[in-house]
């Protein structure tokens, strides 16, 4: 009975999850979309044609189109602005790679600037003489040689 | 650091501040965004903006704008969940019918809109005009549009005449500079 039950259970969260993955979710989309007139996503916005592009949404998940497929359909009609983010290909990809171009760049530089303030210190320190007097380090042998003794 | 590669980050440092203020010099001197409207607000005929763009007109096919030098053109922009476009779209349909015996043709450029929108919204309002389709808005720069509508008067030289009429044609307020608009673009000097 036990086993039955975990079946059905394992076969629901299955079945839900595979769900999730193939329909695409309106919420999803409305938070990938642009509205073209107020720059904004389109869950952020009421402007009109958010509102339409909205209903498009709906209508084309209904029909039972891909979130690939419907971005798209929406690409073709209001262009490539349209999109939240940029798509990872060609010239767009530059704002991919850019950013962590730079991320890299800075730390490649942090890192020559760490590695070349360490060396200085480190040769400094092995060039550093003591700058005594000649009284002073006369006085200095002489208390040396009274504590060994 | 050394002497040396201290320069280098000086002479960077320098470069990117120098190349930040020439564009913001730009974008002062040339980046106003107010296209050719402005240029006519300033007081210039500036030549309009072309564009090659597809029809959704019964005639179909492509519409390149100075494929209509050597006619009047009167440019509408509207989008159809525009509520104000609605409201003039009849007006625009009695002008095109009035006036293009005389070589003026009245142009709608649906902009930032579903292309099969606008199509219902000419069979809607039984709009016979030539109209293309621009969703992603790429002619409102150049011809300086802020909203929608908006109507530009071109004269039979291609240059923008009259004034830009901001809002629907067919209010009260834009009457008088609509009329206005259009004697100028067919070059009638009375």
């Amino acid at each position: 009975m036990i086993r039955l039950v975990v079946a059905a259970v394992a076969t629901l969260v299955l079945v839900g999850s595979a769900g999730a993955a193939g329909r695409p979710v309106q919420a999803d989309l409305e938070a990938e979309i642009v509205c073209p007139t107020c720059k904004t996503t389109l869950d952020q916005s009421n402007a009109p044609i958010a509102v339409r592009m909205k209903i498009y949404i709906r209508d084309r998940i209904a029909a039972g189109d891909s979130a690939g497929e419907i971005k798209a359909q929406l690409v073709d009609q209001f262009g490539p602005g349209v999109l939240a983010e940029p798509p990872k290909r060609g010239f767009d990809l530059l704002a991919w790679l850019l950013p962590i171009g730079a991320v890299v760049i800075g730390a490649v530089v942090v890192g020559a600037l760490a590695l070349t303030w360490s060396r200085r210190r480190d040769a400094a320190t092995d060039h550093e003489e003591p700058d005594l007097d000649p009284e002073i380090e006369r006085r200095l042998d002489m208390e040396l040689e009274r504590f060994e003794e | 650091m050394t002497g040396r590669a201290k320069t280098v980050g000086q002479v960077i440092a320098v470069a990117a501040v120098v190349g930040l203020l020439a564009l913001l010099g730009w974008k002062l001197a040339f980046g106003d965004g107010s296209g050719a409207a402005g240029a006519l607000a300033g007081g210039d005929n500036p030549v309009a903006p072309d564009f090659t763009l597809p029809r959704i007109d019964a005639e179909g096919g492509e519409l390149r704008f100075s494929s209509l030098k050597g006619k009047a053109v009167v440019v509408n922009f509207w989008a159809s969940w525009c509520i104000p476009c609605k409201d003039e779209a009849p007006e625009l349909q009695k002008t095109y019918e009035r006036y293009r015996n005389q070589g003026l043709v009245v142009l709608g450029v649906d902009a930032k809109d579903f292309r099969q929108d606008g199509k219902r919204f000419l069979e809607r309002f039984g709009l016979t005009y030539p109209v293309v389709d621009d969703g992603r808005g790429s002619t409102l720069g150049k011809w300086g549009v802020r909203g929608f509508p908006e109507t530009f008067f071109v004269n039979r030289e291609g240059r923008l005449v009259g004034e830009v009429i901001e809002g629907g044609i067919d209010l009260e307020r834009n009457r008088e500079r609509y009329a206005e608009g259009i004697r100028l673009a067919l070059g009638d000097s009375k």
